[in-house]
């Protein structure tokens, strides 16, 4: 099988949020990037079936060329090509068209991407590629089986688990549970030092225009200050999520 | 021109975080001087929506919609916003609805923003705030294209009553079949979701083990919340993973999250501050969470949940 696996390279979750001056765009200074969290889960997946069946794994990411180290970090984990669409993603219906072209000049039989990436937080790329492509997607996706040209996956709904099949080529979007934290791959010395040779290609962005545009950041306001209950009057907070917050 | 408003539903009845969408719809609505239609598959009070001000409700009564299929809804969204010449569709932020959107943006050529918490604050461009880097952040954003999808993120504009006397339209349409295929749902029982629950009790190492969850749960039941679990409690197995909250779990905005042996850190508060209200309960006065939250009690979780659920227990027994 030709896996793709999408990898957005994200702040790392401890990093502080802040911005530019202008407040225009997100200040990268000092912030450590890393895989997005639910695209690691599904690199290892994609790692499995290599592991079974001898199956490629291509990764694609659009981004500038400083998140090269983490995409050679994907290669020696496993991977065995990478592509770089060189352009800063700002929007992502552009990010999943460039993803996309690609797909459709390289007929892959499975797509890896992530439920959400932890930046942006759209939930959106892994779906327009389907409808761009005409692939299904399954999201939320906690388990995935393969059989010949058949695939089986269970997406995660509100308050259950729902099971779906198709024929290949699928697009899913990985989550937590489709492997477990325990199972991530570390990449290892050798890993390492091969993925130095491996192939990383940069594709140069088609024009077209975007769909939506950033143009202002910012934070949140200050919490207010907490309000302290004596444990031994818990009357107290009946009395407040009652009268005041009117929740109970 | 008519603003598009997509209703979800459960055993026929309107969901309940749809009644914010439709009263966002109407404040857009109010707003760009349209109407507002209301669409809605397979209902059966389809006429709930005119507690919140719809003009128009559409109902489609179709086989092919009774199950959730994401490119199926979208289909029949984009036909219908099409027959009515809308430019404008509002879907909520329910994971059914983010995995609609980016279908529907495709086949109806839109711009789409998830996220968004609030009403345009310029038109022309229309520009909306979202939320970003798991609520860490807002940005401004704009939707260019002259199409638009707006997800809006749950309990972020809260509902807002305005009695309308809509005439409802039945529907017919047929629906383009995809190959994916729906092979079983499995429910877990009597459970409430996290999504759909207005109140959320959720539990981190702090309890030890899982054998100690019989006091988390007995608050929940009290409370009618859904529970939830940080992290590292999931990936000890000791709560299920469909409980794990944060930045790398569900995110929770709730109306009162209670956090019980829960340490606060940045990456659990990530995926849970945009809930309304917080309540800490921890042994240690210098635990990260008492800064973020808006009421804290410094104590034993196994003394005082307890005692604080038959406290609740008797003051909703006297009060129902
Ligand atoms: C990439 C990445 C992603 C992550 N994503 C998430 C995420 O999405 N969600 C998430 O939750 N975490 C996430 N984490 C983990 C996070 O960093 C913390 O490790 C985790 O949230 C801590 O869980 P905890 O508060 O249950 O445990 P601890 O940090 O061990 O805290 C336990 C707390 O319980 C208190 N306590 C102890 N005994 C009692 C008692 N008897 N009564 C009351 N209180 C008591 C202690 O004072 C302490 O504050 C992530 C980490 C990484 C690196
Ligand atoms: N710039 C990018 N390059 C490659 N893949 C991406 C990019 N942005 C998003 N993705 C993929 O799409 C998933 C969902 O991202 P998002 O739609 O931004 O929440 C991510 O987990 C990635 O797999």
């Amino acid at each position: 099988m030709k896996i793709l696996v999408c990898i957005s390279c994200v702040p790392d979750t401890t990093s502080k949020i802040n911005f530019t001056e202008d407040n225009k765009e997100f200040s990268k200074d000092g912030v450590q990037y890393v895989i997005n969290p639910n695209d690691e889960f599904g690199l290892t997946r994609a790692m499995w079936i290599k592991e079974m069946d001898g199956s490629s794994i291509d990764i694609i990411n659009v981004g500038t060329q400083s998140n090269e180290p983490i995409l050679r970090k994907a290669l020696a984990i496993g991977a065995d090509r990478a592509f770089r669409v060189d352009e800063d993603p700002k929007d992502s219906f552009r990010v999943a068209k460039l993803i996309s072209n690609h797909i459709l000049k390289n007929d892959y039989d499975l797509i890896i991407a992530g439920r959400e990436s932890i930046d942006y937080n759209g939930c959106m790329v892994p779906g327009l590629i389907g409808e761009l492509t005409n692939i299904d997607f399954v999201t939320n996706c906690v388990k995935l089986e393969i059989d010949n040209s058949r695939a089986t996956a269970s997406r995660e709904i509100e308050g259950g688990i729902e099971k779906v099949s198709c024929e290949l080529p699928l697009i899913i979007g990985s989550q937590k549970g489709l492997v477990e934290e325990s199972d991530l791959k570390i990449p290892n010395m050798r890993g390492i030092m091969q993925a130095r040779q491996k192939p990383l290609e940069v594709i140069e962005p088609e024009s077209f225009s975007s769909q939506t545009t950033t143009l202002k950041y910012s934070k949140p306001e200050e919490k207010g200050k907490i309000r302290m209950i004596n444990p031994e009057n818990l009357d107290e907070l009946v009395e407040i999520l009652h009268t005041e917050e009117k929740i109970i | 021109m008519s603003i598009l408003a997509f209703v979800e539903s459960n055993e026929s009845k309107i969901k309940k975080n749809s009644f914010e969408v439709i009263s966002y719809a109407r404040s857009l609505a109010d707003k760009l001087s349209v109407e507002l239609t209301v669409l809605c598959f397979n209902i059966d009070n389809a006429n709930d929506a005119s507690i919140y001000g719809a003009d128009k409700i559409i109902n489609v009564k179709n086989e092919d919609l009774i199950e959730f299929k994401s490119r199926e809804y979208a289909d029949a969204i984009n036909q219908v916003a099409i027959k009515i010449n809308s430019k404008i569709i509002v879907l909520s932020g329910s994971s059914n609805c983010k995995y609609l959107a980016p279908s529907l943006a495709i086949k109806f050529d839109a711009g789409y923003l998830s996220n968004v918490v609030s009403l345009p604050i310029e038109l022309n461009p229309f520009i909306v705030k979202r939320s970003t880097f798991s609520n860490k952040a807002f940005s401004e954003s704009s939707i260019d294209n002259e199409r638009k999808i707006i997800g809006l993120a749950t309990n972020s504009f809260g509902t807002i009553e305005k009695k309308s006397n809509p005439e409802t339209i039945q529907q017919d349409l047929s629906i383009e079949k995809t190959k994916l295929r729906v092979d079983s749902v499995e429910m877990s029982e009597n459970k409430i979701s996290i999504a759909d629950a207005d109140i959320v009790v959720s539990a981190g190492r702090g309890l030890k083990g899982p054998e100690h969850w019989g006091i988390i749960e007995d608050l929940a039941k009290t409370l009618g919340a859904a529970t939830a679990c940080s992290k590292p409690v999931s990936d000890l197995g000791w709560r299920p993973h469909s409980e794990h909250v944060g930045q790398t779990g569900k995110p929770v905005s709730t109306n009162l999250y209670i956090a019980i042996g829960i340490s606060g850190a940045i990456q659990h508060l990530a995926g849970v501050s945009s809930s309304k209200i917080k309540l800490v309960i921890n042994t240690d006065p210098d635990a990260p969470f008492f800064k973020a939250a808006d009421y804290g009690i410094v104590g034993d979780a196994f003394d005082v949940v307890p005692r604080l659920n038959e406290k609740l227990r008797a003051f909703k027994a006297e009060n129902n």
